[in-house]
């Protein structure tokens, strides 16, 4: 009974620390909510397997009513960090920042300095830019030296049964459903895409990636 | 009490997701942008990190509620370092039946590899974060990476092999996205509309 007991509570508890939640969705007081929230990052090889594809999500859990006007904040960069080297510092970055209705790339490059400091490196010699595609159009795509870029409004690609994990809360369940039902299923986020040349990024073995947004002070 | 205090942050969590909806601010733009080399002159600056992920949940998981903002304005190279005890102790109390998983990492390996919290990623080949062969090569749009995470924190040694523990938790039953994924770039599927 005891036991049981436990396992009730570590559910309870291992809801709570889910919700929120999600992959990166509102994590931390400071950037909940916000421009910078970073929802999830994503990297796989592309469809032309000489390429890499990274994903930056910021702002989840937009209706579709509210997708129409959300817009990247133009004091945020967002930057895709890759570690060549296997010390978890970065050696390269990719850097994304919205301007007047584009969203302009700049690397990947060597950072000034690595770590939570950052300019941006506008005469990085691999850079373009892309329109950045409103609600309810097609996708825009550029595609500069071998990449890729986009940038706008998409499907969130996060799927999980957060409405389950409630009900656990709540104390009216204590497992899953099966079939469970995705609380993600119909809402939308901010997407940034870039597509790299592997060459561009290390050429073969592995490399540690992560993303981080930056405000401009 | 304890779980009391879990509700009310979730439900304070959940209303500023609620909240956040109503308030789509539109920033003001005081840049003229002619075009690239122009854009030079008005990005000039400095950028003060503000957040930071790379594997899925792990921030929310596995840092206690305090540290979060401290989390994500830790350069990777340094979280190890100061937050891989924290980790332990919060998988440990999430799971205190903990042995080892499935990786058959003990507790405080599985906790070493998920502070540092970078993806790895394979140039050579297949992106996944588990397929039930490579593990931890990427992350792919169509990766059940929650069930993933369950299974490795609540699902015990054997969760692989028929013998799971924790079987109400360790799968949410949500195997893929609502809307299916491009192949081609950019890959993600077109927002819903109105």
């Amino acid at each position: 009974m005891k036991k049981s007991k436990i396992l009730i509570g570590v559910a309870i508890v291992a809801i709570a620390g889910f919700i929120g939640i999600a992959a990166d969705h509102i994590d931390a007081p400071a950037v909940q909510g916000g421009s910078s929230d970073i929802t999830d990052f994503y990297a796989f090889q592309g469809s032309n397997t000489s390429n890499l594809v990274l994903v930056a999500n910021v702002q989840g859990l937009l209706s579709p009513s509210a997708t129409g006007s959300a817009s990247f904040d133009e004091n945020t960069l967002v930057e895709f960090n890759i570690d060549t080297n296997g010390d978890a510092v970065e050696d390269l970055v990719i850097q994304a920042t919205a301007r007047d209705g584009k969203m302009y790339f700049f690397g990947p490059t060597a950072p000034t300095q690595p770590g939570t400091s950052s300019t941006i490196l506008t005469t990085a010699s691999a850079q373009g830019s892309v329109d950045i595609t409103p609600y309810g159009t097609d996708a825009i795509i550029a595609t500069s030296g071998g990449m890729s870029f986009f940038s706008g409004p998409r499907d969130d690609p996060f799927f999980f049964d957060f409405a389950q994990y409630s009900a656990i809360i709540g104390g009216t369940a204590t497992s899953f459903n099966d079939p469970g039902a995705d609380t993600f299923a119909g809402t939308n986020v901010l997407s940034i895409v870039v597509e790299v040349p592997k060459s561009m990024v290390g050429g073969s073995g592995t490399i540690n990636t992560w993303v981080e947004s930056k405000r401009k002070q | 009490m304890k779980f009391r205090t879990i509700k009310i942050a979730a439900l304070s969590l959940v209303v500023a997701a609620t909240a956040y909806n109503c308030s789509n601010e539109k920033m003001d733009n005081t840049y003229e942008i002619e075009g690239v080399d122009s854009v030079g002159n008005t990005i000039k600056g400095t950028y003060i990190q503000e957040d930071q992920m790379a594997r899925p949940a792990v921030n929310t998981v596995f840092v206690s509620s305090g540290s979060k903002d401290a989390f994500n304005t830790t350069v990777p190279s340094n979280q190890g370092a100061a937050f891989q005890s924290m980790f332990q102790n919060n998988l440990l109390a999430l799971n205190p039946g903990y042995t080892r998983n499935a990786l058959g990492l003990d507790a405080a390996t599985f906790t070493s590899v998920l502070a540092t919290d970078v993806l790895t990623l394979s140039l050579d080949g297949t992106t996944t974060f588990f397929d039930g062969t490579n593990v931890l090569t990427g992350r792919a749009l169509a990766d059940d990476v929650i069930t993933v995470e369950l299974i490795l924190i609540f699902g015990g040694p054997d969760a692989l092999t028929g013998m799971p523990q924790n079987v109400g938790l360790i799968d949410d039953h949500v195997d893929g996205n609502d809307v299916a994924f491009s192949s081609s770039f950019p890959y993600l599927a077109s927002p819903h509309l109105q």
